[in-house]
């Protein structure tokens, strides 16, 4: 759709399962691009195997969608009596809202903060994500007739459950920064603080400023947005110190990449072991230089070096070295269980805590992910509450609906494009450096244009366009073993998994890809075809005279709260 | 056929041979023939064939003349020498250019109508005078560019594709290449790679005239129920009185087989081919035999496959002629001027 233009389209597809386009094509920690196949199918092809650029197409859906309004759903006209409550006004819990205010449910969102957003508002920073996406996006939900109560903090879950909510949804994320206890600590604690606390403030403007010399310590994607914010505040000679190794690190790559393209260092296999301070004032950090050793059980251990501790001189610090979850506000004597760990005891799939009108998501449900997580539990609470609040089982939830539909035109002309580019990932373009590191609210990332948006595309290999094979039309001539580029189909004996994986053309190594095997060909071999590399260039069926082989598209409808999960579950009509 | 180009992507686990290639290094445009030819298998074939025995590709010569199959050299080695010939006109070129440069890899690619019938003259004369080099006929008994008339080689009584008998008897092209000379044929069925790759392989290293008759069914025109020449009465039809391996090196051989069951041929070069025999009575070496045995099974209207006959003390038209080692090209003044003292010499041969 991106190809052809088609951007609202787009937009809505990805609005209904990922809620937050337009933030999370900025923001995301795409779990999907390491899992693209274009990444696999460059290996040892192209110079550097990248995947598409999925998370940054989903933004040029957003940025070039013109008015969607009319495509939203409406608030309902009628409600249906039920009040759900929500604590935390992040992605989780306004997936939940979306998902549940059209079918006419009341929902109120409570949040501390006084705007909607949660992690999204408060703690990425403006130069990543502008105010102006994250009000569009949130504004979608809120203005579903959701009721959003700013300012106001949770501080008992037994008070709120007194107002005698139909359900309750706890999205409260985890909010705790953890703390780093070495000597001078406290002396200095005026210029030391925790990351995300500080982005935080620094969010809605309770900080300008930051000292000339900045020490962020920890490795995550937090660390990143610190010690970037901290260039735009006046910080000049800002660095990242971790303890473990560079690579070792938990920021996505591309985070540390950005970093570094701002003449950020990031320094590593380094152990704090005091603040320095005078006169109560921080004058720098000393650190134990580490070295990685494993031992004979093959666990990785730190060990000192041996060599004298370095200073690093600095005049603020900001830690980030993770979070954790907390929850003081929810009284131990609700019947509301927790682990040993302080997580609450949810059932996996239907986030419902043993309290059974209570449910959980985001980070409050099993510590911090990210948003996309965040949504994908909201999603599952949101059918929760529906079955809940219907007195139907929560175990019995409808899976994806499913379609195949034949992209075939004409002898070789199909309804999808086939033609494999061989460019290599685009490049996001960036602003200037002068104008983006003088302020905090100046967006880095232009995003694609559509020229370049449209090249991008091209690298997507169409992994919806299954190549499918029927063998009573298979006369077995061989032709598209020859033509397929990917050595993927092989034609051969029956025999188990194991041994048909080294048999094929390409022997087929990676095991969490299923084989894709056919019987009842007339010389009583076997189709199969290693899925793996598959680029679905079509060229098979291109060659396959009898039409053995189909290029059918697949889409997959996931389910939501709504008519679909309510038994007897009234089939949709697959669209 | 298909319009667009073959994706430059492959499998991330290709492998490269001696030379540094991967297989796909031996490929050549994308084929224009019919989808699901056995054309374009014969052509994998070689592919593979030349890529497992580390040829480079500038050292093969690949010629044809004119038909489906005469165009397949486009479709590999795509950065070897070519000669598209006049119809038919394939082995008189072949000769002369094998005669001018000799160290050159010869492979001739023809069909039913290119060799048995415009060119059925010259296919005899190349197996007569032994010129070295591989030639490929890819069998599929009709005319398939003038829309599926039948070829000389067409079965009697077999269908054409409207329900027409054929009247005329066929040409045997492998009995005729053996009572013409050839010193390797071999038939095989484009259908099956696992036997006809080791076969162009064997015939590579073979020195001398090497005729492989490869049935290729025609999807278009001769892949029906009255057809002798489809896929399905291939597979049915098929009696492979061995199978071959090509061994290059001494050490590769260590596959143990059951006495009897194989026999290694040493070649001049040091190869050897090993037949692993599935007639226990067929011996490939002996000529006679091999025609009467072939005759005997077509007439049951089985098609013979496997190395059929084989000569491994073959000789060749260099040989036959005594001629220079080195390419004519490469002569100098020097050799083809040999000066008065070698032009008295040879007179005074002559008187």
């Amino acid at each position: 759709m991106i190809a052809a233009g088609r951007y609202a389209d787009a937009y809505m597809v990805n609005w209904y399962s990922n809620v937050f386009p337009g933030i999370l094509g900025r923001t995301c920690d795409r779990p999907c691009e390491p899992a693209c196949r274009r990444g696999r199918v460059e290996e040892d092809n192209l110079e550097k195997p990248e995947p598409v650029a999925i998370c940054r197409l989903k933004r040029v859906a957003a940025d070039h969608k013109g008015d969607i309004g009319a495509r939203l759903p409406k608030p309902p006209t009628k409600k249906n009596g039920k009040r759900i409550a929500c604590i935390g006004g992040g992605p989780a819990a306004l997936t939940v809202a979306r998902d549940l205010a059209p079918l006419g449910y009341s929902l109120t969102i409570f949040d501390q903060d006084p705007k909607a957003g949660g992690f999204m508002r408060t703690q990425v920073p403006r130069f990543r994500l502008p105010e102006a996406v994250i009000d569009e996006e949130v504004g979608y939900i809120l203005n579903l007739d959701v009721e959003f109560i700013g300012g106001r903090r949770i501080d008992s879950l037994k008070a709120l459950l007194a107002e005698h909510y139909d359900a309750v949804f706890v999205g409260c994320g985890a909010p705790r920064g953890r703390d780093l206890e070495i000597p001078g600590r406290q002396a200095a604690k005026a210029s030391i603080h925790i990351g995300i606390d500080w982005l935080s403030s620094v969010s809605f403007g309770h900080i300008e400023k930051v000292g000339r010399r900045v020490i962020v310590l920890g490795g995550g994607n937090t660390a990143m947005d610190c010690c970037r914010s901290a260039r735009r505040l006046g910080g000049e000679d800002v660095k990242v110190i971790v303890r473990s190794g560079f690579e070792e690190m938990k920021a996505s790559p591309w985070e540390k990449e950005d970093a570094q393209h701002e003449g950020i260092p990031i320094l590593n296999y380094l152990v704090p072991k005091t603040f320095e301070h005078a006169n109560g004032k921080l004058t720098g950090m000393t650190f134990e230089k580490v070295r990685v050793e494993y031992d004979t059980k093959g666990r990785r251990n730190l060990v000192p070096t041996g060599e004298p501790d370095t200073l690093y001189p600095c005049d603020e610090v900001l830690i980030a070295v993770g979070q954790e979850n907390a929850f003081p506000w929810i009284e131990r004597d609700l019947g509301l269980e927790f682990d040993k760990w302080g997580l609450p005891v949810l059932d996996q799939q239907t986030m419902q805590s043993t309290i059974p009108n209570v449910f959980f998501g985001g980070d409050a449900a099993f510590g911090p992910k990210n948003i996309i997580w965040a949504v994908a539990h909201g999603h599952e609470a949101a059918i929760s509450i529906d079955q809940y609040l219907n007195a139907e089982s929560l175990a019995d939830r409808p899976p994806p609906q499913f379609n195949l539909v034949s992209q075939k035109m004409g002898i070789h002309e199909w309804s999808y494009d086939n033609d494999i580019s061989n460019d290599l990932r685009h490049i996001v373009p960036w602003a200037a450096a002068e104008k983006t590191l003088k302020s905090i609210k100046v967006e880095v990332e232009l995003g694609f244009d559509a020229a370049t948006a449209l090249k991008e595309t091209q690298r997507c290999l169409n992994c919806d366009v299954q190549t499918v094979f029927k063998a009573s039309l298979c006369i077995e001539c061989d032709g598209c073993v020859d033509i397929c580029p990917m050595d993927c189909i092989t034609f051969t004996a029956d025999g188990e998994e194991a041994d048909v994986r080294e048999r094929l053309t390409a022997p087929a190594a990676n095991l969490t890809q299923d084989i894709y095997v056919a019987d009842g060909l007339k010389t009583g071999r076997i189709m199969a075809k290693d899925e793996d590399v598959c680029l679905h260039c079509g060229l098979c069926a291109e060659r396959c005279p009898t039409g053995a082989w189909d290029m059918q598209k697949s889409l997959i409808e996931m389910t939501y709260a709504g008519p679909a999960c309510h038994a007897p579950a009234p089939r949709r009509n697959a669209a | 056929m298909t319009y667009l180009i073959k994706p430059k992507l492959h499998h991330p686990g290709l492998p490269a041979n001696a030379r540094g290639f991967t297989r796909r290094d031996y490929e050549g445009k994308i084929s224009t023939l019919c989808a699901g030819c056995g054309h374009d298998s014969i052509s994998a074939a070689i592919i593979q064939a030349c890529w497992e025995m580390d040829i480079e590709p500038h050292r093969v010569a690949k010629l044809s003349g004119i038909g489906c199959s005469s165009k397949t050299p486009d479709y590999f080695l795509g950065n070897s020498h070519g000669f598209n010939t006049v119809h038919g006109r394939m082995p008189s070129v072949l000769t002369g250019a094998n005669l001018a440069n000799r160290s050159l890899l010869y492979l001739g690619v023809s069909g039913d109508g290119d060799s048995a019938s415009i060119g059925l003259g010259q296919f005899a004369h190349l197996m007569r005078r032994g010129v070295n080099m591989v030639y490929m006929l890819e069998n599929n008994g009709v005319y398939g560019l003038t829309k599926g008339q039948f070829s000389a080689t067409a079965d009697k009584g077999s269908a054409s594709k409207k329900g027409l008998a054929n009247a005329d008897s066929p040409i045997d092209t492998v009995s005729l290449a053996l009572l013409m000379g050839a010193t390797f044929v071999a038939r095989s069925f484009s259908g099956d790679k696992g036997q006809l790759v080791p076969i162009i392989k064997a015939a590579i290293g073979h020195t001398g005239a090497a005729f492989i008759d490869v049935v290729s069914p025609c999807v278009a025109f001769n892949n029906h129920s009255g057809s002798t020449k489809s896929y399905d009465y291939v597979r049915a039809h098929n009696e492979a009185v061995n199978r071959v391996d090509f061994i290059q090196s001494q050490d590769e051989i260590t596959a143990d087989y059951a006495p009897g069951a194989s026999v290694d041929v040493p070649q001049h070069d040091g190869t050897v081919i090993r037949l692993r025999k599935a007639h226990p009575e067929y011996d490939p070496t002996d000529k006679v035999a091999a025609m009467n045995y072939i005759q005997q099974h077509q007439a049951l209207g089985e098609v013979v496959t496997g190395l059929l006959y084989l000569d491994s003390d073959a000789s060749d038209l260099h040989r036959n002629l005594n001629t220079v080692q080195a390419p004519l090209n490469s002569l100098t003044e020097r050799e083809l001027c040999p000066g008065p003292a070698m032009l008295d010499k040879i007179n005074a041969s002559l008187r």
